[in-house]
C-alpha cells in the first residue's frame, strides 16, 4: 500500500516528508508501548500510535520504519518533526481512534506482521 | 577494518527526551562502515532498549561500543539500583516501571527480552545498590 493511500483512508494530515508519500509499505503495527513495537521487526513499516514524545520517532528510526500515524488528533512537537525529517519518516495525523484506524488499514489490505525476526 | 573501532557515550539520566541519542549515533556510525541493514538494526534496537533502561531505571550511565571484524560489542554500565532477580527481569512482561514511565511508552517488560532476542550473546552483571553492567554482542 502506498503511504498516500494510508493518508486517504484515514483522512489524515501530512505533517512532514510529503515527498515520500509514493513509497510502498507492506505491514503495520499499532501500539502505545515502544518495546512492544521493537519486539516485532520483520518489515514493520508503519507505526500507529497515540503516544506523543521523541521516543516514538527514535523507535521508528531504530526499526527503519517509513511512516508514523498519530491517532486521536495527537500532534507531534516541533522537535519531533525535526527528528522525523532528519531520517525521512513521514508523519501523518488523523482524528480517528486507534481501533478504527488500524481496522481501516487492515481491511484494505495492509496487514500486520507478527513474525519475530532474529 | 583491521583495527578495532570504539565509541564512547555518556547517557544522561535526567533527560528522557534525549534518551536514545547514543543509539542513533551508533546507527549512523555503523551505516558509514557499510554493515548490513539487518546487523545494524539488531545492534541499534538492542542498544536503544539498554539505553532507555539506563535512563528510566538507573539514572543514566555510560555506553561503550566496539566494532571488530567478527562482532559488534555493546557495554552498558550504570550505578543505579541494580536488578534483584535477573531471571525474573528477563521474563517477557515483567516490569517495575511506574505509571509515569508507562505513560511515556515504556514499561511493557519487553526491553531485556528484546535485547536477548536481537543479540548473539548477552550477559548481565548486577549488584543491588551498586549498579548494572550489561554486555551484548552481535556477530557480523
Ligand atoms: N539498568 C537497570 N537498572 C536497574 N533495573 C533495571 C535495569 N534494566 C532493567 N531493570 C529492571 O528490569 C525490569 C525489566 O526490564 P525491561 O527492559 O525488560 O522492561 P521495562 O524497562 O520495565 O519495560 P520496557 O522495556 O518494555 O519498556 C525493569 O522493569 C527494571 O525493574
Ligand atoms: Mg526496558
Amino acid at each position: 500500500m502506498k503511504i498516500s493511500t494510508i493518508k486517504e483512508l484515514l483522512g489524515a494530515k501530512v505533517i512532514c516528508c510529503a515527498d515520500e508519500l509514493d513509497k510502498h509499505v507492506y505491514s503495520a503495527c499499532g501500539s502505545d508501548m515502544m518495546s512492544d513495537v521493537l519486539a516485532y521487526v520483520k518489515d514493520q513499516a508503519v507505526l500507529l500510535t497515540g503516544l506523543v514524545n521523541s521516543q516514538v520517532i527514535r523507535t521508528a528510526e531504530m526499526m527503519d520504519m517509513n511512516c508514523i500515524v498519530f491517532v486521536r488528533s495527537k500532534m507531534p512537537t516541533a522537535e519531533m518533526i525535526e527528528l522525523a525529517e532528519e531520517c525521512g519518516i513521514v508523519i501523518l495525523a488523523t482524528d480517528k481512534r486507534m481501533y478504527e484506524a488500524c481496522g481501516l488499514l487492515y481491511s484494505n489490505g495492509l496487514h500486520g506482521n507478527r513474525v519475530k525476526n532474529v | 577494518m583491521s583495527e578495532e573501532l570504539k565509541f564512547h557515550f555518556v547517557v544522561d539520566g535526567d533527560d528522557f527526551t534525549s534518551a536514545g541519542k547514543a543509539s542513533v549515533q551508533v546507527k549512523k556510525n555503523l551505516r558509514q562502515l557499510g554493515l548490513s541493514p539487518e546487523t545494524i538494526r539488531r545492534v541499534s534496537i538492542a542498544m536503544y532498549e539498554g539505553e532507555i533502561n539506563m535512563v528510566i531505571h538507573a539514572g543514566g550511565g555510560v555506553a561503550d561500543v566496539t566494532v571488530t571484524e567478527e562482532y559488534i560489542e555493546i557495554l552498558l554500565s550504570d550505578k543505579g539500583p541494580g536488578i534483584k532477580d535477573i531471571e525474573q527481569a528477563m521474563q517477557e512482561g515483567f516490569s517495575t516501571a511506574s505509571d509515569n514511565i508507562r505513560s511515556l511508552g515504556f514499561g511493557a517488560g519487553m526491553g531485556l527480552p528484546n535485547m536477548k532476542r536481537y543479540t548473539d550473546y548477552m550477559d548481565i552483571k548486577s549488584t543491588v545498590g551498586v549498579g548494572t553492567d550489561i554486555t551484548m554482542r552481535v556477530n557480523i
